[in-house]
């Protein structure tokens, strides 16, 4: 889950509205006033075009090229990097780890996404009514949210150690066999539930907000009905939630494609634990000896998850639109 | 009518489901205060207990520390600086291709830091700025500067035009408009950016881990905390009370600007 919260508001319609200011004071014969307007609007963006292009465009250019370029270790030194086309691609599509990997991949981002929502939604429904203390113990859930995501991370590991860890201690009290959960073989489930745990506040924020805009009287009037407490949750809070809970998804899957801090610190993205972003981050800055530093490949990987972030956008884009017409 | 006995034991199952979640964090405060002799043993409260661990901290960590405020603090004015003009533009006045604009700050927002990463270690060798602090400081503010944007925005929007517009007939051009009438209107979404920017950069570990690797003490809090981790025998009292350090900002922020965070959180994912 990273940190980024989604701000994505409806700007269109801004748009418009401003469009129109200028289309009136076109008519007024206001002509020298709107030239005015025009220069200032691209003066007062003009340093976010700047921004953009400097330390986004040209990163993101430096990356593909990069995949294209045979980078060693040396390069930096010599400054020699061969034009070598699609091959590196073609290596890292054949590597005997790709294919492992996109699996490993999408069980840790369906896992955590399925789990992450239904227990967001379970509690906001928990929250929507209120009680004492609900705001209070509402707020508190936000907290692992905000921390670092690296304390939380040293903390499961230490909370999943097979030795002393709290999780197998609590396990053995009913007399299970300890788990060997940071283990190759465990280590992808072991990333998933702390990545759930890590998703939860924000699938709760959204969801509840989301609640917030279902008008109580459709509650009502389903209850004077008859309708129990499921069939009110199955027939008017599903279905009137369902746009919030697309947007929720969504952001949810772009967000856990890309963590790499949570599985690094937990398990180095050892054993089944290892996906894309993590994969990318270890061939170029993993620790260990430089020898095995690999850009190139790195930045193909990379390459493949910025694609995936472009079309996500797009289908975010879609998604807003239909909302609003909706 | 809520203090029922039906709302009071929802109380309860909130207190229980509260303490589940929150566990870790009293795990992590819980090793952090006990001997290292005792860590193993996984007492439930801190029996052994020691202040040693935060002893080390202080020690240790503070450079840490400092160089961490001191990036958060950049990231802060300067995700300010960009975001604070370019969201007054897009909401209020005419910019040319603003769609596009707004498509290239959503695609921003979802595009992993791995891959910025990869990037800025190729430009940063160029530039000579690899392992600085504003080297630090622009990587950080990425993540940033489009929420900002969008949160300024989405907000600006909504102040009524017949102010602006009295502040132009009164004479003002558009940069006094601005300063005088719009940023001051806009205090509350300032803060709820200039807290997520500073959360973010605090909490920073991929560029901090690729951009700043050989910045020796000049490092932030999360690389004095990653320099534990690798070690062959971990420390973990040491570690866990470097956690417990760390995660100070987070509890500040919380207790004092709480209404912000939500504010931050729910700004715009949800159609108003």
């Amino acid at each position: 889950m990273s940190r980024n919260s989604a701000a994505t508001p409806t700007l269109e319609r801004r748009a418009t509205r401003a469009a129109a200011a200028d289309r009136v004071a076109d008519a007024a014969g206001d002509r020298p006033r709107r030239r005015r307007r025009r220069w200032a609007g691209v003066a007062f963006v003009a340093p976010l075009v700047v921004y953009l292009v400097v330390f986004y465009a040209y990163p993101l250019v430096e990356n593909v090229s990069m995949s294209l370029h045979r980078f060693t270790r040396a390069t930096y030194i010599t400054g020699e990097a061969p034009y070598v086309g699609t091959e590196i691609y073609r290596e890292v599509l054949t590597a005997p780890a790709f294919v492992p990997t996109v699996q490993q991949t999408a069980v840790f981002v369906v896992g955590s996404l399925v789990f992450q929502y239904v227990i967001g939604l379970g509690l906001a429904v928990f929250f929507h009514r209120h009680f004492p203390l609900s705001i209070v113990l509402r707020g508190l859930f936000l907290v692992p949210w905000l921390l670092p995501i690296i304390v939380s991370a040293t903390t499961w590991q230490w909370m999943m150690d097979a030795d002393s860890g709290i999780l197998n201690r609590f396990l053995g009290l009913f007399g299970l066999d300890p788990v060997w959960w940071l283990g190759a073989d465990n280590s992808l489930w072991a990333v998933t539930i702390a990545n759930i745990w890590l998703g939860i506040p924000f699938n709760l924020v959204i969801l509840y907000s989301g609640l917030q805009n279902i008008p109580a009287d459709l509650y009502e009037a389903a209850a004077l009905d008859g309708a129990g407490a499921w069939r009110r949750f199955v027939s008017i809070t599903l279905p009137l939630l369902r746009p919030v809970s697309a947007i929720t998804l969504l952001l949810g899957f772009v967000y856990t494609l890309k963590v790499v801090d949570i599985i690094w610190i937990t398990t180095t993205g050892t054993g089944t634990s290892q996906t894309l972003a993590t994969w990318a981050y270890g061939m170029a800055f993993g620790k260990g000896t430089s020898a095995v530093i690999r850009y190139s490949e790195a930045s193909v990987v990379g390459t493949i998850l910025l694609v995936l972030a472009l079309v996500m956008g797009v289908v975010y884009l879609v998604v807003q639109r239909r909302d609003q017409e909706a | 009518m809520t203090d029922s006995p039906r709302t009071w034991w929802k109380t309860g199952v909130g207190l229980v489901l509260t303490a589940l979640m929150l566990f870790p964090l009293y795990w992590m405060v819980n090793v952090s205060l006990t001997r290292r002799s005792a860590i193993r043993s996984g007492d439930l409260y801190p029996r052994a207990f020691t202040l040693d661990n935060y002893r080390l901290v202080l020690q240790d960590q503070l450079p840490y520390l400092g160089t961490s405020l001191v990036v958060g603090l950049g990231t802060v004015l300067l995700t300010l600086l960009v975001s604070a003009p370019a969201g007054y533009a897009l909401s209020s006045l005419f910019v040319p291709g603003r769609r596009a604009l707004n498509f290239c700050l959503i695609v921003a927002q979802m595009i992993p830091a791995v891959v910025m990463a990869l990037g800025f270690y190729t430009v940063y060798t160029d530039l000579g700025v690899l392992d600085t602090l504003p080297g630090l400081v622009v990587a950080d503010s990425t993540v940033a500067i489009p929420f900002g944007v969008m949160l300024f925005s989405a907000f600006m929007a909504g102040i009524p035009r017949e102010l602006l517009n009295a502040a132009a007939v009164d004479g003002a051009n558009t940069w006094v408009t601005f300063t005088r009438v719009v940023l001051p209107i806009s205090r509350n979404s300032a803060v709820t950016v200039a807290l997520f920017a500073f959360l973010w950069a605090w909490s920073d570990f991929i560029f901090a881990s690729t951009l700043n690797r050989e910045g020796g003490k000049l490092r932030p809090i999360t690389m004095g905390l990653y320099d534990y981790i690798g070690s062959q025998n971990q420390e973990w009292g040491a570690l866990m009370a470097t956690a417990v350090a760390a995660s100070i900002p987070t509890a500040i922020l919380l207790v004092v600007a709480q209404r912000y965070v939500a504010a931050g959180v729910t700004a715009g994912a949800v159609k108003d």
